[in-house]
Order: C-alpha cells, then sequence, then structure tokens
C-alpha cells in the first residue's frame, strides 16, 4: 500500500465514519430517551436514500403510501384513545398531524411534480415522507410498552425492523438505487482528489452534530430530552411527558437516518436491505460509547469507517467479520471496567 | 412425575404420525422439531432467565458446520464430530458470555448480533467450508446399524432428542440451580445476598441454550445431508426468539407451539403472499414482524398460557418427601465478637449517607440500629452484606475483612438479611423462596440437576425451608404465591429465607413493619429464641415499644453519624436522642 | 364557601394481589396546609403517586373541582398540580439553573415565557440556590437538593403543592428552614398536602391533619387537636415510655 491508497481508504473511512458518527448519535439519544434499542434505524437510512431516488426517477415512492397508512392508523388509536378518556377536543390535532399532513405531502407529490424541482426540495420532499413515520412508528409500536423492559423494547425493535424491511421490498424491489451526486466538484488536495460528496458529507454531519449540540444545550426541548434520559420520574412529575419525549426522540432519530441514506445514496448503491448493516455499524460504535455518551460514540465511528475502509483493502471478503469482532475488545474493557451487574427492573 | 392425560394423548399422537401422514408433513414435523430444540435453549435463557440472544442461529451453524466438515473432509463418525460441535461451541459461549453478560442485560443481545453476522460472512468466505456454495455429501446417521436416511426414520431422533430436551430442562428449573436461574430475572441482588453466583448461572444458562441450539444444527445437517450459511444467518437467529415469545417465552412447552405456529405459517404465507403482493420475496417477514409487536403489546407471556387455559389441568397439591435434616453450622461461643464496623463512610455523590460509623454486634445478642428515616440505617445494612460496598472505612467478620467481598461472598461467610422493601419471588411459592435461602447449603450442580439425581439432597433443602417456614408461622402458606401474601407475611418470609441458609449473623431491616400486635409478640419470641441459640441479630426497627423490648443494645444514628450508643434504657433518656425524634420546628 | 382545590374519595390502590391503600378519603381547602402522618409502610408515598397519576388507582380525585378521569401525570402538572417526591428526582447532571427552568418545562410548553420572573422569585426564597446556579445538581448536599426540589416545584406556579418527608435526611436547621418556608406559602396562595415522618413539626405548621395507618385513614381533624390527641401523643410525637 502507498500513500496514495492509505489517503484514499483514509477519506472513505471518515465518510463512512461521519455517516456512523450521525447515526450512533440518533442510537445513543433513543436509548437514553426511551430505553429503546433503535435497530430500524438502519430502514430510515434505506427509506431516505429510496425515497429520494424513486422521486427523482418520476415514480411515486412507496413510502409515501406507508405514510398515509401509518397515519390513518395512529389517528384511529389516538381517537379512540381520546374519545375514551372524554377528551374530544383533541380530536382536531389528532387529525391535522396524522391525517392533513399525509394528505398535504401526497397532494404535493401530485400536484408539484417533484421530479422538476431542484434537489433542495426534492430532499426537503423525501425527508417530509420519511421523517414523520419516526413518532408514527413510536406511537403504533413503542408507545404501549413503554413501561417494558429494555430485553422485550428490544425484541420488538428487532419485529419492527422485520417488518420495515419486508415493506422496502414490497415499496422499492430488490435493485438497487443510486442517486446523482449533490456537486460534480473535485477538489484536488495534495496527492488526493477529494469530490464534492465527500464534502458535502463531512460538511453536512458537521453542521448537524452542532446543530444537536445546540439544541441539548440550550433549548427547553433539548434539556426535556435530557431530563427524561437522566430521570424519568423526575421529569414526568415537571410535565414532560414519556409519549412527548419519545416522539420527539423518534422524530430527532428518522431525520438523522433518512438524511444520512439520502447523504450516501451518491456514495453507494442502497439496496432495500442496505440500512441494517449501517446501521448496526452505527451500534458498535454507540456500544463503543457504553450507549451514553455522545462524544464516544462519535469517536468510535470513525474508528469503525476506518477500520472498515482499510479491511476492506486488505481482506475485502472478511470486511464485516472484522468491523463486528471490534466490538469484542470493547466488551472485554467494559467487562473488567464494571464492577457487577446492576439490577434489571 | 405422572405425566397427564393431554400430555399422553399428544405422545401417542406424536408417535402415530409417521404410519399416518404423508411426507410433507413429516418433513415440516422434522423442522418443527430441530426448530423447537433451539427454542427450548431460548426459553431458559430469556423467559427464565431474563437474557437474550439473536445468534443461535449461528450455534446451530456452529452444530451443523463442525459435522458437515469433520465428516466429509476427515470421515470422522458423526457421533464425534457431535462432541466437537458441542466443545466448539461452549467455548465461543463461555467466551461470549464472560465479554457481556457482567454488562447490564442488553450487552448479550448486541454482542450476540455482531456474533451472528460475523460467523455468517465467515461461513460464507471459508474455503474449506465451501463458500456460499456449502458443504455436500454429509453421511447420514446411523444408530446400531439402523440407517436413519429418510425423513420418516429421522423424525423418532428428532423427536426424542426434543422431549429428552424438555424433560431434562424442565428437571433442571425444579432444583436448586433451577431456583437461583429462576430468580435471575427480578431477584438477582436478593439472589446474590443469598449467595448465588449469578454471572456464573447466566453463563450456564446462556452455555445451555447455546448446546441445545448446537445439537439442532447437527440434525439439521445428517437430515439434510448437506449444509450452507443461509439458516444460520442473523433473521433466522431473529426468527428463533420469534418462535419463543409468541408460544410463551416462560414456559417449555411454549417453544413447541412457537416453533409450530411459526413454521406452519411461514409455509402458508411462503406460498400466498407473493400471490397477494405481485412479487416473489420473503414478504412473510412483514407478517411476522406486526404480528410479534401484537404479541408483545397484547399477550406478552404468548400462546401457551391462553392454550393452557383450554387444556384440563391437575391442581397441583404437593407433599414433601421425608429428608434429614440439613448439617448446621458451628455457633461462634456466646460473646464472640461477630462483626465490627470501623469508621464506616458511604457517599453518593455530594451526599454522606454514612459519616465514619463505627460498630459492633456479638454472637448472641440483639443489636438495634435506630434513628429518624433517611438517616443511613439501610446504607449500613447494604455495606455490611456487600450489596452496595463502603466508599472508606473497614468491616470485620469473625476478624476477617470483608467490605472488599462480594455479596454471595459475605453470605458464604454466615451472614444473612432481610430487605427494607421486601425482595421476594412473587410467581414462585413460599417454598420455593424460602428454599432459595439454603443454596449455600447444597452443592449438586446442573447435570445432576437435568436427571433429578440430587433428589435426595432437594429433598433435604425443601424440608429445611419448610422449617423455617413454620418457625415464622407460614406454614399453613407453604405452597401460595409468595406475592400474594400481605406485607407482613412478606417480611416474615424474607426472615424464613434468611434463616435457612443457617446464619451466625441476621441482619433484619424492619422486619416488624405491617405487622399486627399479636404477629409482633410471635416474632419477638422467635428472635430470642435465635438470641438464644448463639445467633448475633443486628435489626433496623422503628416501633420503639418493639425495639426496646428486645435489644440487648442500641446505636442511634442522626444524618448518617452515629449519635449515641448503650442499653436501650439509658439511650432512651439520652437528650441528644430525644432531641433527634422529637426535634420540631421551634425546637 | 369556596369548593376545595383537591377532594379524594374512595381512593384504593393495589400491589399486584396485596392492596397498599383502602377507601382512603381527603380534602385539601384552598390555602390551606394538610399534614398526613403514620408510620412507615402505611402507604402515605403510596396515596402521593396515586393522587399524582403515576399509579393505577381506583376512587375519585377531584382537582380544582374537576373531576380526573383518566389521571395523567402531565395533565395534572398543567393544570397545576405538582409533586415533591421523597427521593427528590433531581437531574443530577444537569446544573440547578437547569433543573429549576424544567420546572416551568410544562408553562413554556403552553406559551408562558415568565421563566424568567419566577426564577427571581425562587431565588429570593432560597438565596443559597443563586450562589449555586451553575453546580450540578448532584454534587449539592441534602438540604440544598431539597431546596432545589422545592423551588424546582414552585417553577411550575402551582395551586397544590405535595411533598413527601421534606424533612428527610435534613439536619434540624435546614428542617426548621424548609418547614419556614412551606408554612409560608400559604401567603402566596398555594395549598399544601404535607406527608411526614415528622409529626410534631408537621402538626405545627399545618392548618389540618390526619393519621394513616396500614392503607387507611385511622384519625383526622384539626392540626392543634391531633397534636394533643393522646393516641397521637402516644405513638406518634413519643419516643416510646420516655416523653420529656
Amino acid at each position: 500500500m502507498d500513500l496514495q491508497i492509505a489517503l484514499l481508504l483514509g477519506q472513505d473511512g471518515v465518510v463512512n465514519g461521519a455517516i456512523y458518527a450521525l447515526l450512533a448519535l440518533a442510537l445513543v439519544l433513543v436509548y437514553a430517551v426511551t430505553r429503546v434499542i433503535f435497530i430500524p434505524q438502519g430502514e430510515f437510512v434505506a427509506y431516505g436514500a429510496l425515497t429520494l431516488a424513486a422521486i427523482q426517477a418520476g415514480k411515486t415512492p412507496g413510502t409515501l403510501w406507508l405514510l398515509l397508512g401509518a397515519g390513518v392508523a395512529v389517528a384511529l388509536v389516538d381517537a379512540f384513545v381520546a374519545l375514551r378518556d372524554s377528551r374530544p377536543r383533541r380530536l382536531a390535532r389528532i387529525a391535522l398531524w396524522n391525517l392533513a399532513l399525509p394528505l398535504a405531502v401526497v397532494g404535493m407529490a401530485r400536484w408539484l411534480e417533484p421530479a422538476r424541482l431542484p434537489l433542495v426540495a426534492q430532499v426537503a420532499f423525501a425527508l417530509a415522507i420519511v421523517v414523520p413515520l419516526g413518532p408514527m412508528l413510536y406511537r403504533l409500536v413503542y408507545q404501549p410498552l413503554a413501561e417494558a423492559s429494555v430485553l422485550v423494547l428490544l425484541i420488538v425493535s428487532m419485529a419492527a425492523h422485520l417488518a420495515l424491511v419486508g415493506l422496502g421490498l414490497f415499496f422499492f424491489g430488490a435493485e438497487g438505487s443510486r442517486t446523482p451526486p449533490f456537486s460534480d466538484a473535485r477538489i484536488e488536495l495534495g496527492a488526493v482528489a477529494v469530490n464534492g460528496q465527500t464534502l458535502w458529507v463531512l460538511g453536512a454531519s458537521v453542521v448537524l452534530i452542532a446543530a444537536l449540540y445546540r439544541f441539548f444545550g440550550r433549548s427547553l426541548y433539548g434539556k426535556a430530552l435530557r431530563a427524561t434520559a437522566l430521570n424519568r420520574v423526575g421529569a414526568r412529575l415537571m410535565g414532560i411527558s414519556t409519549t412527548m419525549a419519545g416522539k420527539l426522540s423518534f422524530t430527532v432519530a428518522a431525520g438523522i437516518g433518512a438524511f444520512s441514506g439520502i447523504l450516501i445514496a451518491p456514495i453507494t448503491t442502497v439496496y432495500y436491505d442496505t440500512g441494517f448493516l449501517i446501521g448496526l455499524k452505527g451500534f458498535v460504535a454507540a456500544i463503543i460509547a457504553g450507549l451514553a455518551s455522545y462524544p464516544a460514540a462519535a469517536a468510535g465511528a470513525i474508528l469503525v469507517g476506518l477500520l472498515e475502509a482499510f479491511s476492506s483493502f486488505w481482506a475485502s471478503a472478511f470486511k464485516e467479520v472484522i468491523v463486528f469482532t471490534l466490538i469484542i475488545p470493547v466488551l472485554l474493557f467494559r467487562s473488567l471496567t464494571s464492577r457487577h451487574a446492576e439490577e434489571e427492573e | 412425575m405422572r405425566p397427564g392425560l393431554p400430555l399422553l394423548a399428544f405422545l401417542s399422537v406424536l408417535a402415530a404420525a409417521p404410519a399416518l401422514l404423508p411426507d410433507f408433513y413429516i418433513t415440516l414435523l422434522n423442522y418443527v422439531g430441530l426448530y423447537s430444540i433451539v427454542a427450548l435453549g431460548l426459553v431458559l435463557l430469556t423467559g427464565v432467565g431474563g437474557l437474550t440472544s439473536f445468534g443461535q442461529a449461528a450455534f446451530v451453524g456452529l452444530g451443523a458446520y463442525a459435522t458437515g466438515y469433520l465428516t466429509t473432509a476427515h470421515a470422522m463418525s458423526p457421533w464425534l464430530a457431535l462432541l466437537v460441535g458441542l466443545a466448539v461451541t461452549a467455548a465461543v459461549a463461555v467466551v461470549l458470555g464472560f465479554l457481556t453478560l457482567r454488562l447490564s442485560g442488553h450487552y448479550l443481545p448486541l454482542g450476540t448480533i455482531a456474533w451472528g453476522i460475523s460467523l455468517y460472512y465467515l461461513f460464507g468466505n471459508l474455503e474449506f467450508l465451501g463458500g456460499h456454495a456449502g458443504l455436500t455429501g454429509i453421511p447420514s446417521l446411523e444408530f446400531f446399524g439402523w440407517k436413519l436416511d429418510d425423513g420418516r426414520s429421522f423424525y423418532y431422533l428428532t423427536w426424542a432428542t426434543l422431549l429428552g430436551a424438555v424433560l431434562a430442562t424442565r428437571n433442571l428449573l425444579d432444583s436448586r440451580e433451577g431456583r437461583a436461574m429462576r430468580a435471575l430475572k427480578g431477584g438477582a441482588l436478593m439472589a446474590e445476598a443469598m449467595g448465588v453466583d449469578t454471572p456464573r448461572t447466566k453463563i450456564v444458562i446462556f452455555l445451555i441454550a447455546a448446546l441445545y441450539a448446537c445439537i439442532s444444527g447437527w440434525l439439521y445437517a445428517h437430515l439434510q445431508r448437506f449444509v450452507n450459511p443461509t439458516p444460520f444467518g442473523l433473521h433466522i437467529g431473529i426468527e428463533y426468539l420469534f418462535m419463543t415469545v409468541l408460544g410463551g417465552a416462560g414456559h417449555v412447552w411454549g417453544a413447541l407451539v412457537g416453533a409450530g405456529v411459526i413454521t406452519v405459517l411461514k409455509q402458508w404465507l411462503q406460498d400466498i403472499l407473493p400471490k397477494i403482493f405481485g412479487q416473489s420475496g420473503n414478504f412473510e417477514v412483514i407478517f411476522f414482524g406486526v404480528l410479534l409487536i401484537l404479541v408483545l403489546q397484547r399477550a406478552r407471556d404468548g400462546l401457551w398460557p391462553w392454550l393452557k387455559r383450554l387444556v384440563p389441568g391437575r391442581a397441583a397439591r404437593r407433599v414433601l418427601p421425608e429428608a434429614d435434616p440439613l448439617p448446621r453450622r458451628s455457633m461462634p461461643s456466646a460473646g464472640t465478637v461477630l462483626l465490627e464496623v470501623k469508621n464506616a463512610r458511604k457517599q453518593f455523590g455530594g451526599l454522606v449517607a454514612n459519616n465514619d460509623v463505627s460498630l459492633n454486634v456479638i454472637a448472641g445478642e440483639v443489636m438495634a440500629l435506630i434513628g429518624p428515616n433517611g438517616a443511613g440505617k439501610s446504607t449500613m445494612f447494604n455495606c455490611i452484606s456487600g450489596v452496595d460496598p463502603v466508599t472508606r472505612g473497614e468491616i470485620h467478620f469473625l476478624g476477617q475483612r470483608i467490605d472488599d467481598l462480594e455479596s454471595r461472598q459475605i453470605a458464604r461467610r454466615g451472614v444473612n438479611r432481610t430487605f427494607q422493601h421486601v425482595r421476594l419471588l412473587p410467581t414462585m411459592s413460599v417454598l420455593e423462596n424460602v428454599a432459595l435461602g439454603a443454596h449455600l447449603r447444597g452443592h449438586k450442580g446442573v447435570l445432576p440437576a437435568a436427571f433429578h439425581w440430587e433428589r435426595v439432597e432437594e429433598a433435604r433443602l425443601l424440608a429445611e425451608a419448610k422449617r423455617q417456614i413454620d418457625r415464622v408461622g407460614l406454614g399453613d402458606r407453604l405452597f401460595d404465591e409468595a406475592g400474594s401474601l400481605p406485607l407482613g407475611q412478606q417480611r416474615l418470609l424474607e426472615i424464613a429465607r434468611a434463616l435457612a441458609a443457617d446464619p451466625c449473623l441476621l441482619l433484619l431491616d424492619e422486619p416488624a413493619a405491617g405487622l399486627r400486635y399479636q404477629e409482633k409478640q410471635e416474632l419477638a419470641g422467635l428472635l430470642r429464641r435465635l438470641r438464644g441459640e448463639g445467633m448475633g441479630i443486628l435489626l433496623v426497627e422503628h416501633d420503639m415499644d418493639f425495639v426496646m423490648g428486645l435489644a440487648d443494645r442500641v446505636v442511634v444514628m442522626e444524618f448518617g453519624e452515629k449519635i449515641a450508643e448503650g442499653l436501650p434504657e439509658v439511650v432512651q433518656k439520652d437528650p441528644v436522642v430525644l432531641e433527634a425524634y422529637l426535634g420540631g420546628v421551634e425546637g | 364557601m369556596t369548593e376545595p382545590i383537591l377532594r379524594v374519595r374512595d381512593l384504593c390502590v393495589s400491589y399486584g394481589k396485596v392492596e397498599a391503600l383502602h377507601h382512603l378519603d381527603i380534602t385539601v381547602e384552598p390555602g390551606q396546609i394538610v399534614a398526613v402522618i403514620g408510620p412507615n409502610g402505611a402507604g402515605k408515598t403510596t396515596m402521593l403517586s396515586a393522587i399524582m397519576g403515576l399509579l393505577p388507582s381506583s376512587g375519585e380525585i377531584e382537582f380544582q373541582g374537576e373531576l380526573q378521569r383518566a389521571c395523567e401525570v402531565e395533565h395534572l402538572v398543567a393544570m397545576g398540580m405538582t409533586l415533591v417526591p421523597e427521593k427528590r428526582e433531581l437531574f443530577s447532571e444537569m446544573s440547578v439553573e437547569d433543573n429549576l427552568l424544567l420546572g416551568a418545562f410544562q408553562r413554556f410548553h403552553a406559551g408562558e415565557r415568565d421563566q424568567g420572573r419566577t426564577m427571581d422569585q425562587v431565588f429570593a426564597t432560597f438565596p443559597r440556590l443563586k450562589e449555586r446556579r451553575a453546580q450540578l445538581a448532584g454534587t449539592l448536599s441534602g438540604g440544598e437538593r431539597q431546596m432545589v426540589a422545592v423551588g424546582r416545584a414552585l417553577m411550575a406556579k402551582p395551586k397544590l403543592l405535595m411533598l413527601d418527608e421534606p424533612s428527610l435526611g435534613l439536619a434540624p436547621m435546614v428542617v426548621r428552614e424548609i418547614f419556614h418556608i412551606i408554612a409560608g406559602l400559604r401567603g402566596l396562595g398555594v395549598a399544601v398536602l404535607l406527608v411526614e415522618q415528622n409529626a410534631r413539626a408537621a402538626l405545627q405548621i399545618s392548618d389540618h391533619g390526619c393519621v394513616l395507618e396500614t392503607g387507611g385513614v385511622v384519625l383526622a381533624g384539626e392540626s392543634r387537636a391531633l397534636a394533643n390527641d393522646p393516641r397521637v401523643v402516644q405513638t406518634y410525637l413519643g419516643l416510646g415510655g420516655a416523653r420529656p
């Protein structure tokens, strides 16, 4: 290997690492706030990329119908609860968020012909379809189980993952898609040519991470999420509802997932089941951080990205084996430094 | 145990099936049997132990590939290859278990996801295992000259193995080790205080689950006669877990129900879904995913409890067999210093819960630790019993330092305790809960338990538990669920559990709370008798009449500090103590 | 006669098969301090949790004259009920200031933006917290934690403040200070439901009191009368046989 190859691999690794970092942050957030190990995160990556690809190809993305269907389901469940608790005033809000909003998105898909819109609008449109699926997923799958153990939530995550992968196959078919890059610019940096998409990914990741940092540090809603993560009972007593915190964290996670998918779609071909492995690599990074620390998760993600890039050069067949074996020394370290297992309630 | 009528009917149908059913159904039943063996391991791991694994398919793969490779490339006997497969599986399971099981519960499943993916890619990329094409030409099994070379002949082996595993699992759960396993879910801290080595117990159930999976893989390889990586991927691992949860993770028979339902449903869905969706692909995952979400939301115990209601059952009325009493610890002579706490300090963040507290307990006395709520008494108990170690200072028991020991090691030395917030296993019987206290007085392990070769020891343990239950006056509630007792009696149960350990130092955290006057009198009588036998008792209690009538010495704590110590009647008149108890707004 | 701020009728709570509270009635009038005393395990904390909607219960809970059907914590907080729990439940890795701000979360969510002013009032009540505003809550002493917990509850501008064992683990000086502040809440028009082990102090500052034993009210009345009731004196105000 010469320096040039090393730099190229390093570039690959950092780009992938940046994506894993975003996903890892979302996973840590969701886990801290809801105790859900968010396996379906990967499906949001795939849905984001494939929805954008479908829009650009002038097709109606299947996720649009999922949005509509999930909206109706949430509306029905919420309306039932509102009527049971004799709070009919809530019905208008329920209809607005779960019926009117998806219908508006469908209407735009019909009348605006998004395939002819500029890229920014297409991206926004893809996000408008995929991101609301996050809180809807929380409402339908996780909210009824909010008091369940981490273990039950994990199993339910696996179930949701399977269902969403199956739906992904139905919506987008078995063929993969690749979208055109955001820019065709190439920059010569010494010996290496850095292409525009790389810069887009890195730039967007940094901006997103900074925005998250500000959100958690400054806004009262961000603080409310942190408070829920630190002390659920305390947060509820402040009127921070577990449901609201759950939906908010799932919205953030779905947004990060879908946007990550959109960022990598020009770099790699995305299939309906690609997201799972990408999401799991985010997990490896999150586990390195003990599912707790945001900076450690980001650093772990870059490590995973680099390891993956270099092992694909030396032993490409064993790339996945090497990446997933990385967690063994990490677990060993964690295991040896913890005194004894805490009580699971 | 006599098998009930439904079980006999089930076994007869099973035995008759090969003579009655066409090939297709025999194949299906073979698969149901193989999957059930894996799911059974997950029942133990998930339903009983509260742990889980998504990587069981990889263990199945280890079993299948081990025999596939050794019997084809090295012409090894399949039976020998089974042993090799089991050994390899055990090694992997122990390493994975060691890495993850000391951490909180979700690290094992996450570790097994990584393990499942890694092994899948490894199978597919290793040249000598045939890569993605796999290994062919695996020999059929031979059983004393009887060749098991078609589904019909294999059927009996599959189901005999499964039923054997079911029986062993049931035996195991109804034993000393089984009680320790059943305590893992929601009672680990208490079990540790009773002397159970919970990390070891977790590794053991993970190991058993992995070995079951390995056996299933070995059978699979010799039934199919070829192996490739596909059936050992992560998604199949997830499917095994689905079978377990759907059938009822807490029930041994649930494994069969779940494996049966999922296998048959999958067959059916794979036929009809592509027609509905108008394209090919494994769309049944959508259905399974949604089904499992609904099961977990609506009926978390799965199908088995619901099925069981349809089948007439027998009332469980048990008679305890006669047994010799267990050997007892020799009590230190009266007056020996049992416990010595020297300048113990416990800090939580900026909060000092115990500030340089010293006290001692002597054999044959009742020492009471009193003080207002929040004075740090329960914290002191946790420090002494090793549940939550001291930040600074020393604790000695019978002259040996114990402040750096785990709570199970402290229990082994003869210290046992009750908890202020009752910690028992609400769905287990009073008898089983108390028998858990005698854990360290039995020695038979998992293997004898699986074959029920430990019945003599078990009878002695249960007899001891019964003796202690009688002693605290709960003799008529032996087989009731512990959770159905009123709170006061649950406290008495905890005392019986502690006594079953045959301790020489007993730590009681508010034993009289929730008891009626008469019950308190009886409890005081029991504690006096124990004191007479030479036991040392450290008591936290709020009922002053109870304390003052019973205690030989009293230590008073306030704000984490010891403010007084001495004879009850002296302490009672100490102005500092009066201020602590009576100090009002105006002082 | 104005209607009571809180009226609880026939409240029952069970843990599994064990009944922890049976048919409990309690009423708090506006601006009143009501003390609930009783031994450990009598169900005092259970009662507060059930009223606050943290535990499933049966019975009627009327808050400000409105029957609460599906008790949701968030809804009750928005209506003006707050609870300072026995364990304080602070956000230990956040600053004192953030802890206080989050106390006003429900009002912020509803569009009110006067948190700065409310915080100044809280700082006026607890000057110590102003000094410590940037410090992490987990590093505070027991007394300061209790001040943060009460201050955080006051940030919600409650109509009814429920306090669970505010004196727990605090030194007498601090207890005195906290009780003084609780007594002063009457002036702010906040009604208080006070659960306390320290019966003497609780009966001194309250208007009305009741004694809870094994899940039910066994004695209730004017606090002054209760403080002189021989049964209360015997069980909760004395130390066994010894009395000053």
